[in-house]
């Protein structure tokens, strides 16, 4: 559905974007990663006809971006990241204008108007102005402006900053509905929220695509330490840092104090993270090594690193590389 | 066609649900209505609608941009341009529909002017044809207004930058005479053939008349000559096509 090969785009003399290329297939949802200014909203302005690339190529649904643009502006919805909204029109109005825009005939607005505003929750403010509307219904309403005319690529920007934390968990379960029948590609830099929702990841950085996979592979490739949680019943926690720091292919051990606040049966229980080298056999040894000093062993489990902090390590890497 | 329909009959709502478009058409009549009472309430003064054509077209070389200026600036602004041109539309379907929906929005004050014609039949017996010709030529002077007024509004997010750049334009384009009767010569014909409208003159209130030279004079006086016609639709054509040439530069940036 969308296929970039080469794609360069320089702004003046700066390189937003050099040499991508991916493709996603029909039915995919694919989260767009990197931190601001990593070339995202580029990428998706040159995918949705805004801009053209400077070289390379890019199409959707087929089309050349360049030479077919209005045939590939017929094929997305889009959602800019500055949620663009006419700050004067009715809900019902603004949705209405921009179907029509979109080849949509008045017929097909009035059939299917209701139902989108249904799917995105706005039904209590069809005819409120979008002026009045709070950023988290001003951005139900870009969404569903975005998916009015059913198209076939669904491409949003940032679909969750500067909401509240009830709504942003409100549209992260709006977009997975909708990339159930969308070719869906999603850009952020909050990384739980694209493991959430995407089982593709491509992560960019400094314009260039530095990883391509699922998440969980993202993180299986990227673990040089295994990370385990480990609670002991019965002991100090400096005594247990000492023992475990003595042992052999241990990077380090930290007492988890925010595991021990959180949880009200942890009273009397010591919590502690470790970081130790993969596949030397470690939790074996603690285990053996605790319960020799006739300590309560109660939990022992390596925990998978988040995305968060691949990410932290795929851009720190790329920064070490550049001159 | 469906798309230019779209865009324009939404702006045309926008216009009439914010109060620019009342504040613009008060204001127009205000003044107009001042410059007609003017010119006909003297003693065997004639009964023209010279006076208020004069004011008319003076007070759009303002109220042209005041009226265009939201258009295209806004929608940098608020950031809609963006989806607007990622819709299956084409940036000269955009031009267009803004066009006539400020075209539109004249329209409406062209025909509350139509009271100072009815005023003349009441009291007095006009000529025809000057009418005639007048409110055509003021047809056409107003497309041309409107079309720098929307080219500058297309120049920067700030819809101030837009009314004071469209002002400044159609204020070079009236008071050329100024500067060709300084000048002199073949750069002197050169420059009226650009005279668009009003000129100094009408500050003279004695004379109560658009400038003598330049496109709209025999359109005053009733007379209809095909270059002026030409004229005021080329300048028209001209500022639509430059407003379409910096919505395709943006893209390109």
């Amino acid at each position: 559905m969308i296929k970039l090969d080469k794609m360069t785009k320089y702004y003046g003399s700066y390189p937003a974007v050099i040499d991508v290329s991916f493709e996603v297939l029909k039915g995919e949802i694919v989260g767009f990663l990197g931190p601001n200014g990593a070339g995202k909203t580029t990428t998706m302005r040159v995918l949705t006809g805004f801009t053209p690339p400077t070289s390379g190529t890019a199409t959707v649904a087929g089309f050349d971006v360049v030479t077919h643009s209005l045939d590939v502006r017929r094929h997305i919805g889009y959602l800019p990241e500055t949620v663009p909204l006419y700050l004067d029109m009715t809900v019902t109005d603004y949705l209405a204008y921009m179907g029509m825009l979109r080849g949509m005939n008045s017929a097909w607005v009035k059939e299917r108007l209701p139902k989108v505003i249904d799917m995105v929750k706005l039904g209590d403010y069809r005819e409120t102005l979008v002026g009045k509307l709070s950023k988290g219904y001003r951005q139900r309403t870009g969404i569903a402006q975005a998916i009015l005319h059913e198209p076939d690529v669904l491409i949003l920007d940032e679909p969750t900053i500067g909401i509240d934390p009830v709504q942003v968990v409100e549209t992260r379960e709006l977009i997975k509905e909708l990339g159930q029948e969308h070719t869906l590609l999603l850009s952020s830099h909050i990384l739980p929220e694209v493991s959430m929702i995407c089982r593709r990841v491509l992560v960019i950085h400094d314009g260039r695509i530095v990883a391509d996979d699922t998440p969980a592979h993202l993180s299986e490739r990227l673990q040089h330490t295994e990370r385990i949680e480990l609670v002991v019943r019965g002991a100090q926690a400096k005594d247990v840092i000492s023992l475990l720091r003595g042992m052999p292919n241990i990077v380090d051990a930290r007492s988890d104090v925010r595991a021990e606040l959180q949880k009200p049966e942890m009273q009397g229980r010591t919590a502690l993270l470790i970081d130790a080298k993969p596949n030397a056999g470690v939790p074996e040894k603690i285990a053996q090594e605790v319960i020799s000093k006739g300590w309560g062993l109660t939990t022992l489990h390596p925990l998978p690193m988040t995305l968060e902090e691949i990410f932290l390590e795929l851009t720190t890497d790329e920064d070490a590389v550049r001159p | 066609m469906t798309t230019i329909r779209t865009i324009a009959w939404k702006e045309i709502r926008t216009y009439f649900a914010s109060p620019m478009a009342y504040v613009v058409a008060s204001a127009f009549m205000a003044i107009t209505g001042f410059f007609f009472v003017a010119s006909v309430s003297d003693a065997f003064s004639e009964a023209t609608i010279r006076g208020f054509l004069a004011g008319a077209v003076f007070m759009l070389v303002f109220m042209a941009p005041a009226l265009t200026m939201r258009l295209i600036a806004e929608e940098q602004k608020l950031g809609t341009l963006e989806l607007l041109l990622t819709s299956p539309v084409r940036e000269v379907e955009v031009v267009i529909g803004k066009f006539l929906a400020a075209y539109a929005a004249f329209l409406v004050m062209a025909v509350l002017s139509l009271y100072f014609v009815l005023v003349l039949f009441i009291y007095g017996v006009p000529d025809v044809g000057p009418l005639f010709t007048g409110y055509l030529g003021l047809l056409l002077y107003a497309s041309a207004a409107l079309a720098i007024g929307l080219f500058a509004s297309a120049l920067s997010p700030n819809q101030l930058v837009g009314l004071i750049v469209g002002a400044g334009v159609l204020t070079s384009f009236t008071i050329v005479d100024f500067i060709s009767d300084r000048v002199g010569g073949a750069a002197a014909q050169v420059l009226n053939g650009f005279q668009m409208g009003a000129s100094f003159s009408v500050f003279d209130l004695g004379g109560f008349g658009v400038a003598e030279s330049g496109h709209f004079a025999d359109f005053a006086r009733g007379i209809l000559s095909v270059p002026d016609v030409v004229y005021y639709l080329s300048i028209t054509t001209v500022f639509l096509f430059l407003t379409v040439v910096v919505l395709e530069v943006r893209r390109w940036r």
